[in-house]
């Protein structure tokens, strides 16, 4: 069952913030989706190894031999701020994230 | 009531490859900002990640040397997170499937041997370096974002500060033994995080654990560990309960200081990598990884202490380090004397590198250089005084021994030819020192010996000279 908490919760982790109304809309909206996914947890899946993927491509390397990279100028084209090469953001506080 | 304490390790290794783990820009220590990266490190949409191939061989290597089972179907997953230091907004990580499980280190804490027990090691990238800044603005260098690192997690098998040292010393001499990372510390290229919780004797439930962060050298490990586990103690001791929570080690202070109290596990929705495929990894390339380990350091202390009698305490120091112990094999290899190369390499070489901060490979001394050096005082060339002013020379600046000592003239003088005349000289001018001698004051020997060393400028062959001296003074 999925409730307003929890859909707030998601918002959250998302950075994303909704008024009142839209919680309302997504919790029921939400909640049908799972309600209808439930339907496959109906499947007998025993002894059925969990599918990560669907492509059939499996193990794909690549060789440790570098490509020039893009310049700095170029990566830092869409960068709102910079200073000296570096990407300027508002502070971070160290809220151990790695 | 009496305690025991739990300590867990999470260990985060820079693998030593060209490239990043996910994308073939370039990975290197101290470039430009923001120079070393492109596209896919950047999270641009529409790039996709590749796998590279000799970042995950040398996670396997790491693996089979600390005795893990290497999982052949595996995938990778993405792990969720807004931070400025990754841009893409995850980690590609494995956290279903991990490279590898189940390994074990073998430490000893004052002459008792344990096993340890790694839980397991993943692959995974590292993000960029924020720093921060005044005005209410921090910087982000995304050059280190995407830098393929191994995560090892210990077993809650380590239940002291000094057993965690130990692991940590251990972990680190032989990762740096297989060439997969540099470990060091100093330069982020081994990062621990570790986490401590105590219990009553007997209780059969582990206690509320702390995560400690901050930690830039195995003595803040220590240390940290040390003050979280007297500090639990003593809230549990006073009836209080320890709340989870992350707390730094605070090195002026010596202690641990509060940075959140945790709320509920962290959210990070994993889920499989959309971006790439499973992987399988053939047992016969792991056996052939297997075949190419580098000797281990208990292999190479053994055959130093049995086949080269080189004895136990110096085989240890010899191995500490793969560049020491491949700098003796090499320099061994070149036949020279393995204790008089050991010897060397304990006593003078250290001392130079502990004097001036360097690295071995950052001297100028080559295996090359010192086993010229040591055949040129075989062989009698130079005295072992003159030696000590070879090596230093050669150690500072890479000067070739022989080359060296000839150029300057210290090649030692050992023709009785041109030996004899200076000490029967020197006899008639001391033949009060005779006479002592012959009454039994064997100083008079020493003086003697001085005597012509003085008029040879220290050149003289002590051991022909001793030879000559003593018939010289035989025949008056």
């Amino acid at each position: 069952m999925i409730d307003k908490k929890l859909v707030q919760h998601v918002a959250q982790l998302a950075k994303l913030e909704f008024d009142e109304e839209q919680l309302n809309k997504f919790t029921k909206q939400l909640d049908e989706i799972i309600t209808m996914e439930d339907q496959l947890a109906q499947v007998k899946t025993t002894g059925v190894a969990p599918t990560t993927h669907i492509a059939r491509q499996k193990t794909s390397f690549r060789a440790d031999e570098v490509v020039p990279t893009n310049s700095q100028e170029e990566l830092l084209q869409n960068v709102p701020e910079q200073q000296n090469g570096l990407i300027k953001v508002p502070a971070i506080l160290d809220n151990g994230e790695e | 009531m009496n305690f025991e304490t739990t300590i867990g390790l999470e260990v985060h290794v820079e693998l030593k490859t060209k490239t990043k783990m996910f994308s073939p820009s370039p990975v290197s220590y101290g470039a430009k900002p923001n120079t070393n990266a492109n596209v896919i490190d950047f999270g641009f949409p529409g790039t996709l990640p590749t796998v590279n191939k000799y970042a995950y061989k040398l996670g396997i290597m790491t693996a089979l040397a600390l005795n893990a089972q290497v999982n052949q179907d595996t995938h990778f997953d993405r792990k969720n997170y807004f931070y400025p230091d990754n841009p893409k907004a995850y980690q590609i990580t494995q956290k279903e499937q991990p490279l590898a499980h189940d390994g074990w280190i073998e430490i000893n804490v004052d002459g008792n041997k344990k096993k340890i027990g790694i839980e397991e090691l993943h692959i995974e990238e590292d993000a960029g370096k924020n720093t921060h800044g005044e005005a209410g603005y921090s910087y982000v260098d995304l050059n280190r974002q995407g830098t393929p690192l191994i995560e090892i997690v210990s077993k809650p098998d380590i239940k002291s500060p000094d057993e965690a040292y130990a692991y940590l010393e251990r972990l680190r001499q032989i990762i740096q033994f297989t060439g997969a990372s540099d470990v060091k510390m100093e330069e982020g290229s081994m990062r621990v995080d570790t986490n401590i919780s105590v219990r009553p004797i007997g209780s059969d439930k582990l206690g509320q654990k702390i995560e400690l962060k901050n930690l830039n050298s195995f003595k803040h490990v220590k240390n940290g560990l040390a003050f979280e586990e007297k500090r639990q103690v003593g809230i549990l001791m006073a009836g209080g309960t320890i709340r989870p929570e992350t707390r730094r080690y605070d090195e002026p202070t010596d202690s641990t200081i509060l940075m959140r109290v945790k709320e509920g596990a962290d959210d990070y929705r994993y889920f499989p990598e959309p971006d790439l495929p499973d992987y399988h990894i053939d047992s016969d390339w792991i056996d052939q990884i297997r075949q190419e380990i580098p000797e281990m350091p208990d292999k190479r202390r053994q055959r130093y202490i049995q086949d080269l009698k080189i004895p136990e305490y110096d085989a240890g120091v010899l191995t500490d380090t793969k560049e020491m112990s491949d700098f003796f094999d090499q320099t061994v290899a070149l036949g020279a004397d393995p204790k008089q190369v050991s010897n060397w390499l304990m006593v003078n070489v250290n001392a130079y590198m502990n004097e001036n901060n360097l690295d071995l490979n950052q001297t100028k001394l080559t295996p090359e250089h010192l086993a010229t050096m040591i055949g040129l005082v075989k062989d009698g060339t130079i005295s072992s005084k003159i030696a000590k002013k070879v090596f230093a020379e050669t150690i500072a600046n890479g000067s070739e021994p022989k080359a060296w000592v000839e150029s300057k003239g210290l090649v030692q003088q050992s023709d009785p030819a041109v030996l004899t005349p200076i000490i029967d000289q020197i006899l008639d001018d001391n033949e009060q020192s005779i006479v002592d001698f012959k009454n039994g004051k064997d100083r008079a020997f020493g003086f003697l010996v001085g005597q012509i060393m003085k008029q040879t400028h220290g050149q003289a062959n002590p051991k022909v000279v001793n030879q000559i001296l003593t018939a010289e003074i035989k025949k008056r």
